[in-house]
């Protein structure tokens, strides 16, 4: 792994940030009229005593942070300045509350149900599509990978709708919503986090169900690749055992592209799970950013998604200083 | 076989009936291989076909008054006796409404038939814009390389991290009201991305083969060679993109409608999903509601993802023995 390689990743990551952060200053903009400015005139018509305070000391706020009357390119300065200090402003319909703490409230509970899911989906599916193109048994090919292709091919959340219908009303077993129980205090102990995997149970399978075909149809068409390749027949040919062959000399190569696979499920893994939250009442990120559309809280909406941006692009920049390491056919100067 | 003109086995004149015969059986034999080798691409085509059929049918013949709120009446007897028409909503399907009536009174299954319309539409937008915006960007990147072609990359490289539905969601919640027109627009000129990694990657490949060098000593200029010579060589990969970027658009659009963002005053499957959410199918156990878009979305994707397989086993044969 060469140092050019790395800065080169590295100038990639702050390309995205770049661009997605521009985009985010620019969308707004692109409107004759400030909605910004439209939402608060509107706070300001419907407050009353106690709350036109609270909207005058927003709006003074808000000027003073992104300073409308200044030019373009002040302004555009002062976005990165505040981005930067990670200061995304304070929420409007939480007001004063700082837009960075509703989000790093939210965080834990989406990294936790979409990071362990999508582990939990990378390994099943990995394995079952090795398997399904290992055998390549006719029941396999013309029963399994139809029903992958079925369960990929219904969004995440249309999934847990199902799920949820199942489960909760026609045989009522699982909590529909929420990530605990609010009459249990929450504590470190076993009912706690028993309660906790319950409620993420659904949400969870939907992410699992939907994004297992994904893994295992991946899986399979770079098996069918990798077994035709003349050094499994060498394998075969020096008599191995079909497990060796199957685990050393198959899977381990076939895995690989499942790595540049896991980056680029990450965004539709985060894009479905924000629906998945609403569905379920999930109190993550994807929540958070749904609240804030529905309530036109404009700086939540840009904060949450900057730091959705940033996360990807940081699993990304992860993701691709791992390859190297665990393929070593790859020489990235000629890349 | 058993649907073969047999007229054509007729002996009249010696010659022509050996003829017919022959090429009457060779057609079928191509045609029916070509869909054995290909059954993936075949049975794809008929799920599409089904149900593009159901919604440009449907929404012919079906009443469009039938997807307004409140459509729905029904007799029911009143406190003192008499009978009454009333509005009904929540009904289960029967033989006047087959999908059954909303929480809104309108009839689901013209509710589905128009909606999934709206989405087709919208898909095939964002579709066509696209393939054309990713097509054209990777023959230029591909083709003539240098400066122009490192932007294109690192551009492309860039976006296709930035997850569209956020991109979606971030736009929309600035814009009013989009139309059906507008969403598939906007999703064609955020989802190019993949198109133009697909055709560089060929085109780069494609540019130095013999005949196209050929082409290039014979004074073809640049466009007629792109023509003639590339594009044919392309068609199986830009034919595959094409499907997964109509698929991309239409779930990309799902998402961003069942959050409330969509288009709001015409009838599509993304806005159907934002109702029945929120106004709770799945407490009440209305399974009439949410059903019907969710098996029009999974059949309709699935035919979509068998076409893109049938077409890359086209495109890579290394695959075709593997099916």
């Amino acid at each position: 792994m060469t140092v050019d390689y790395v800065l080169r990743r590295l100038g990639m990551f702050v390309l995205i940030i770049f661009v997605a952060g521009t985009l985010n200053f620019a969308i707004p903009r692109l409107r004759p009229t400030n909605p910004v400015e439209e939402r608060m005139n509107q706070l300001l018509q419907q407050a009353g005593g106690v709350h036109i305070a609270n909207v005058k000391e927003m709006i003074a706020s808000y000027e003073e942070r992104f300073g409308l009357n200044n030019p373009l390119w002040r302004q555009y300065l002062n976005y990165w300045i505040a981005l930067a200090k990670l200061d995304f402003g304070q929420s409007i319909a939480y007001f004063p509350a700082d837009v960075t703490r509703e989000v790093m409230r939210s965080m834990p509970w989406t990294l936790g149900l979409v990071g362990v899911t999508t582990v939990m989906a990378a390994v099943i599916g990995s394995f079952f599509g090795a398997w399904l193109g290992w055998t390549r048994t006719p029941i396999a090919v013309s029963f399994v990978v139809p029903l992958l292709l079925i369960v990929t091919a219904v969004p995440f959340y249309l999934l847990g709708l199902l799920m949820l219908w199942v489960f909760t009303v026609f045989w009522p077993v699982l909590p529909g919503g929420g990530a605990h129980d609010p009459l249990i205090a929450p504590a470190f102990d076993l009912t706690t986090i028993i309660d906790i995997v319950q409620h993420a149970i659904l949400p969870g399978a939907a992410i699992i169900l939907s994004s297992v075909g994904f893994w295992g149809l991946g899986m399979r068409g770079m098996m069918v690749t990798t077994m035709g390749d003349d050094f499994i027949k060498l394998a075969e040919f020096k008599g191995l055992k079909e497990r060796r062959i199957f685990l050393r000399y198959a899977v381990r190569n076939a895995l690989l592209p499942q790595v540049t696979g896991l980056a680029i499920n990450i965004g539709f893994v985060v894009s479905g799970s924000v629906l998945v939250e609403v569905l379920f009442a999930y109190p993550g990120i994807g929540n958070l950013l749904y609240t804030a559309i529905t309530s036109n809280d404009y700086f939540l909406i840009q904060g949450v998604l900057m730091y959705v941006i940033f996360a990807v692009g940081l699993m990304l920049f992860i993701v691709d200083l791992i390859y190297p390491l665990i393929d070593p056919r790859i020489r990235y100067r000629s890349a | 076989m058993a649907n073969m003109d047999t007229t054509a086995l007729e002996p009249q004149l010696p010659s022509s009936y050996d003829v017919t015969v022959f090429e009457e059986e060779t057609r079928w034999v191509k045609v029916s291989g070509a869909i054995r080798r290909n059954v993936l691409l075949f049975a794809g085509s008929l799920l599409i076909l089904a149900i593009v059929l159901f919604a440009v049918a449907g929404s012919l013949i079906i009443d469009e008054k039938r997807t307004e709120v409140g459509f729905a009446h029904a007799e029911r007897e009143t406190a003192d006796g008499s009978i009454k028409e009333v509005v009904a909503p929540r009904l289960k399907p029967s033989g006047e409404f087959w999908f059954g009536t909303d929480q809104f009174a309108r009839d689901i299954f013209a509710y589905v038939a128009y909606g999934t319309l709206g989405t087709l539409w919208m898909g095939l937008i964002a579709g066509i814009i696209g393939i054309g915006i990713g097509t054209l960007l990777g023959f230029i990147g591909g083709y003539f390389g240098g400066w122009l072609d490192a932007v294109i990359v690192v551009l492309s490289d860039a976006l296709i991290t930035i997850p569209g539905l956020m991109l979606l969601i971030t736009i929309s919640a600035y814009l009013d009201q989009l139309t059906v027109e507008q969403l598939g627009i906007l999703i064609g000129v955020i989802s190019w991305m993949g198109t133009t990694r697909v055709v560089r990657a060929q085109v780069l490949t494609l540019k130095n083969r013999a005949y196209v060098e050929v082409s290039k000593f014979n004074g073809q200029g640049d466009m007629e060679i792109v023509v003639s010579e590339l594009i044919p060589n392309l068609a199986p990969f830009i034919a595959a993109a094409f499907v997964g970027a109509v698929a991309g658009a239409i779930l990309l659009s799902i998402g961003l409608s069942a959050l409330g963002l969509g288009p709001q005053n015409e009838p599509s499957l993304g806005l159907m999903a934002f109702w029945f959410i929120r106004f709770g199918a799945v407490p009440q156990g209305m399974w009439w509601w949410f059903g019907p878009p969710i098996v029009v979305i999974a059949i309709f994707i699935v035919g979509l993802f068998m076409i893109t397989a049938g077409l890359d086993q086209i495109a890579n044969p290394r695959l075709r023995t593997s099916v």
